[in-house]
């Protein structure tokens, strides 16, 4: 399931969701799900607020796809991917990932490939108002060799 | 007619969101419509320099020497910060 949302998410419903017996086979052991939240601070500045701009469509389509590659990589249930847009505060959750295997070493690839992939190929910008005003988040060097290296892996 | 749309930063600096263009022959690439939408004026020009700027056709990020044909929609973008 992918859904690119305003509101807020509901861990324990996701997580009946992903365990639910339509989508997770009970012979699906493993449960791995990743959640991020709004820091109150980057590169040493606070950040009191995060505005999440997206390319509406768009965004569906490659979490669509990035959540396809994910199933076609390991055996894993169709996985759940959750983002939120919009304005949102320190604290606030902002991106949701379940997925549900056989066994933890598909489960937990498979989350942190999902993850990689959605924050370097799905179009979402942040946006942070600090002590020095408002401004857009960087993307990081880091995030791109994290993408590069499944890439890489690529059998 | 092709519809060109922007977001996040690249929005911002060049003021608007989106605009149509006529599809003509000079348009045969990505990069013929970044050169000629730049060549407006400095804002433009800095909005779309290459240097960190993606762009998606028909919502799927593309090469810059990717071929247009009518009636496609074309994003520029600055890298994404999702997650």
């Amino acid at each position: 399931m992918i859904s690119v949302q305003t509101q807020d998410f509901d861990i324990g419903a996701l997580y009946q969701q992903v365990t639910a017996s339509d989508n997770n086979p009970l012979g699906y052991g493993a449960i791995v799900t990743f959640v991020g939240k709004v820091r109150d601070f980057n590169l040493e500045q606070n950040v009191s607020a995060l505005s999440l701009e997206h390319y509406p469509g768009m965004t569906e389509k490659t979490l669509m796809n990035i959540s396809q590659q994910a199933q076609y990589r390991w055996p894993i249930a169709k996985p759940i991917i959750i983002h939120r847009v919009g304005d949102l505060q320190p604290g606030d959750q902002i991106v949701y990932i379940g997925v549900a295997s056989a066994h933890r070493k598909a489960a937990f690839e498979a989350c942190e490939f999902l993850i990689d992939y959605l924050k370097t190929q799905a179009p979402f910008w942040k946006k942070e108002q600090s002590d020095s005003g408002f401004q857009w988040v960087d993307a990081r060097e880091s995030d791109q060799q994290a993408a590069v290296k499944w890439a890489n892996n690529d059998e | 007619m092709l519809s060109i749309v922007f977001f996040a930063q690249t929005r911002e600096i060049i003021g608007q969101g989106e605009l149509s263009l006529p599809f003509e022959q000079p348009f045969s690439h990505i990069e013929n419509i970044r050169a000629h939408l730049a060549a407006k004026n400095d804002k433009w020009d800095l909005a779309l320099t290459r240097d960190k700027l993606l762009v998606a056709v028909n919502q799927e990020m593309s090469p810059w020497d990717t071929p247009i044909k009518d009636g496609d929609e074309v994003a520029f973008f600055p890298p994404v910060t999702g997650g």
